[in-house]
């Protein structure tokens, strides 16, 4: 089997999303100029999109899912609900990204699966979300963007990961967001370079409050995937993360095992971008060092660019099984 | 049958030269610096004293962040007594020299000119009651970094006295380290022929991670590797070595697993988005080489002790890693314990001494 | 096996320690709740002073939110450096790596005659240290141990038993 673990649907312009918003947020729209979650961090930079690509669905067929002859290919839509902060425009907007990504992707083409967008910022809405849709198998994920304003293992967000795991969805972490808080914890940088390669930065924290503050104790059937994050560095930090705990684990008293044996068990990555080495020889050990190949995912992340993933990551398990085995609703 | 341990206790100094990169002075009370200070800032630490970004803040795990057993039989608090210290670390391990950081919020004031007459005290209080009366000590420059202008004049004031071999930052500032607000202090420092030296700590007024503020001191202490990835993707993206060509950087008490992998990361964006930062002349990892140096306190404890070399292999930065302590902090590294033994005799002693005394001119 | 008087009862009250130099090496001996225990002074880690440390209690949680039990108070040792944490009882730490590594050295288990030393993965399986593990059971062991010795009250005397 081969699992596309992330490409992209792009919604063009909020007019995209008419048909399946109601009246009053029609008139909304026309009236207050409100293009939508357009303030984002993704500019015109040359990784958003390789060249001749295109954000439709033919594009996607005939660029990624044919070539690479997937079985499945899940969708993720960055819309970036999180950066509104009008409560009810952020929960009208999540339902109808929703079921644009039903009409416009998933019913037309059956490859496809997709994450569920929710309103992050509100939990007990965000639960109801995923009620609302989770009956339809083809979503099995949540999209949560990497970037927050609460790191994700605090016990405010406990809703969001009790729906998830009542429905067998994997909560994926994805590259990006815009919560309105600092992307790094000194301040804003200057470059999308450093945002770009500083989001490594902001799965590291959300891996370590998610570990530390017991979420996998609390909900032990609950699977994570970190999706356009890179890995390479995973082990240092779970090195460090292991070494802190062993004094420090008195201040959270709930996690009985090593940080990195949380890791291991609740969490995979997807391959693109890797970041690795330059000296192709080292990149069988940093396999080893992240736990083995069953930790990493197969993802073509169409149509951002990154670098060719090497031949050595392509085996059968990366290109498909693990995505079979560790999505409940795949396979 | 009796099965001896094969690591003995050491109570012998450790037989190769020892510099330690990272001790932390503290005062004995607020009122210590009184002594340093202008009548006006005297009666302001009275009436008003710290104002710091706050509600950022985590409580430590023990006191003054302390290893238990370094309360002095004096009753003065951990690093403050020096007859103590010299006992507990100077004497006790055989070292040669020691580099002095003292972690005392003159940075993160809000009020920018108290936090510069903090920033003269503290160093006076350092010549004074640590340089003069113990010639193995060395210390750092301590400035008003959020102010530049007001850090560039201690810099040039310092600069001349004897035994400040570097300029103290800490880790978690209000803009990233690249920024250009920063560029004056860098100037005067490399003017001067001394490093800017980051350590571990502080807040800039900021949640203590870019994903929002986090519950526990775990989070805090471990999540300091993120500030420190963070201001060194800034360092080298803003072009600051590009600009200062004599600039070194030290960076104090975050580990270093964590380099190479940055390295990999900011090549490969690099390579991606170099129309962003035609400013950059050279790869990112080629600045990192040539103008960092590191301290290797809290070492890194790989989970197979092989991958400690590969770490090293991974970093080739044989000449720019420092032995430190982080006395008398809880997280303390041990001179004959904390570097592995697989680590070859020549590059032991670069670690424990030499990079530090060529860095630091000992 | 040599036996060594390191204080007199009156010395050693509850709630008390002291670390004594025997046999070549610190010891140090605590009386908890009338109970008397010995480990070495010495941390596996990196060699700290392991009997400076601060005594605590045993705490579990099952998952964030839920109730809080303590139990175990005072016979968690604390090393003073980086705060791992040993049972005073035993010398077990309990953390735990994916793999369980028996340490390039063993521990010496005292306390019966014709013992050969154990690995350490294997120590808590030797009787005669008193061992309660109640509310312990959903925590696996760690790798290291530090190296107890039994102890003793004999008439007015604590006593130790090492073997040098």
């Amino acid at each position: 089997m081969i699992v596309d673990a992330d490409v992209h649907a792009v919604i063009p312009s909020i007019e995209t999303l008419f048909p399946y918003l109601t009246a009053p947020w029609i008139e909304y729209v026309e009236q207050s100029g409100f293009k939508g979650p357009v303030d984002t961090p993704y500019p015109k930079a040359p990784t958003s999109a390789r060249p001749g690509s295109g954000t439709s669905l033919q594009h996607l067929r005939e660029q990624a899912l044919d070539p690479l002859k997937v079985d499945h290919a899940i969708v993720n839509c960055s819309y970036a609900v999180e950066s509104i902060h009008n409560p009810d425009t952020d929960i009208a907007l999540a339902r109808a990204v929703n079921d644009w990504l039903v009409a416009e992707w998933l019913d037309k083409e059956p490859r496809l699966r997709a994450s569920i967008i929710v309103p992050s910022k509100q939990p007990a809405a965000a639960a109801r979300e995923i009620d609302r849709v989770a009956a339809d198998r083809r979503f099995v994920q949540l999209y949560l963007p990497v970037r927050s304003y609460l790191p994700y293992g605090k016990r405010h967000f406990h809703p969001i990961f009790e729906a998830a795991v009542r429905h067998d969805l994997v909560v994926g972490l994805h590259f990006g967001g815009a919560p309105g808080n600092p992307p790094t914890s000194v301040g804003w940088p200057s470059y999308y370079l450093e945002e770009y390669a500083g989001m490594a930065q902001a799965f590291q924290s959300q891996l370590q409050s998610m570990v530390v503050e017991g979420l996998f104790d609390r909900f032990p059937a609950l699977r994570v995937t970190c999706v356009e994050g890179g890995f390479a560095w995973l082990p240092p930090f779970l090195w460090r993360l292991d070494k802190e705990w062993k004094g420090l684990q008195r201040e959270v008293p709930w996690t009985k095992r090593l940080p990195s044996e949380y890791v291991r068990e609740h969490v995979r990555f997807t391959i693109q971008p890797a970041d690795l080495p330059p000296d192709p020889a080292r990149l069988g050990r940093l396999v080893e060092q992240v736990g083995g190949e069953e930790v990493l995912l197969f993802a073509s992340d169409y149509p951002h660019v990154h670098d060719d993933p090497p031949v050595q990551l392509l085996t059968p398990k990366i290109m498909g099984s693990n995505a079979a085995a560790f999505y409940g609703r795949i396979g | 049958m009796t099965i001896a341990l094969p690591e003995q206790a050491s109570t012998q100094p450790v037989q190769t030269a020892l510099i330690d990169c990272d001790i932390h002075n503290s005062l004995p009370s607020e009122a210590t610096l009184d002594k340093y200070l202008p009548e006006r800032w005297r009666q302001h630490r009275e009436a008003f004293a710290s104002r710091a970004y706050h509600g950022l803040y985590y409580p430590l795990a023990s006191q003054h962040a302390a290893r238990t057993d370094a309360w002095p039989p004096s009753g003065m608090i951990p690093g403050s007594d020096l007859g103590f210290l010299r006992e507990q670390l100077l004497d006790r391990w055989g070292m040669q020299y020691g580099v002095l950081l003292p972690l005392l919020s003159a940075g993160k004031q809000l009020n920018l000119e108290w936090g510069a007459a903090i920033a003269r005290a503290v160093n006076e209080w350092q010549l004074a009651e640590w340089l003069e009366p113990e010639p193995r000590l060395r210390a750092s420059i301590v400035v008003p970094y959020e102010a530049p202008d007001l850090a560039v004049a201690e810099i040039e004031r310092v600069a001349k006295l004897p035994g400040f071999v570097q300029v103290e930052l800490e880790s978690r500032t209000h803009e990233p380290l690249g920024r250009r607000k920063y560029w004056p202090m860098y100037h005067a420092a490399a003017e001067r022929g001394l490093p800017m030296a980051m350590h571990f700590g502080a807040q800039g007024g900021w949640p203590i991670t870019g994903v929002g503020s986090p519950s526990f001191y775990v989070e805090y202490h471990a999540g300091q590797l993120t500030a420190f990835q963070d201001q060194v993707i800034s360092l080298v993206t803003e072009g600051v070595f590009e600009q200062i060509p004599d600039l070194k950087f030290v960076l104090i008490e975050g580990g270093f697993g964590w380099l190479p992998p940055l390295m990999w990361r900011l090549d490969r964006a690099y390579a991606k988005l170099k129309a962003e930062v035609p400013h950059l002349r050279r790869l990112p990892s080629e600045y990192i080489r040539e103008h960092m140096w590191f301290t290797t306190q809290p070492v890194e404890e790989p989970h197979e002790p092989r991958d400690f070399q590969v770490m090293l292999d991974d970093l080739a930065m044989d000449d720019r890693i420092m032995f430190s302590t982080d006395y008398p902090h809880w997280d303390f590294d041990a001179p004959d314990a904390a570097i592995p033994t697989s680590v070859a005799p020549e590059l032991r002693r670069k670690i424990m001494a030499e990079n530090a005394r060529a860095l630091y001119r000992l | 096996m040599a036996r060594y008087v390191v204080a007199r009862a009156e010395d050693l009250p509850p709630g008390t320690r002291k670390i004594v130099e025997v046999a070549g090496r610190q010891v140090g001996v605590f009386n908890v709740g009338g109970e008397l225990f010995a480990l070495r002074n010495r941390c596996p880690h990196q060699g700290g002073p392991l009997c400076e440390g601060r005594l605590a209690g045993r705490l579990e949680v099952e998952a964030p939110g839920e109730e809080w039990e303590f139990s175990r108070e005072g016979e968690i040792l604390r090393c003073p450096w980086h705060s791992w944490e040993y049972d005073i009882r035993t010398g077990q730490s309990w953390f735990n790596p994916a793999r369980v590594r028996v340490r390039a050295y063993e521990v010496e288990v005292a306390g019966g005659s014709g013992l050969d030393a154990q690995p350490a993965a294997e120590v808590t399986a030797i009787a005669g240290t008193g061992l309660r593990t109640a509310g312990l059971s959903a925590l696996r062991k760690g790798p290291y141990v530090a190296e107890t010795y039994p102890v003793m009250l004999e008439e007015h005397y604590v006593v130790v038993e090492i073997d040098a």
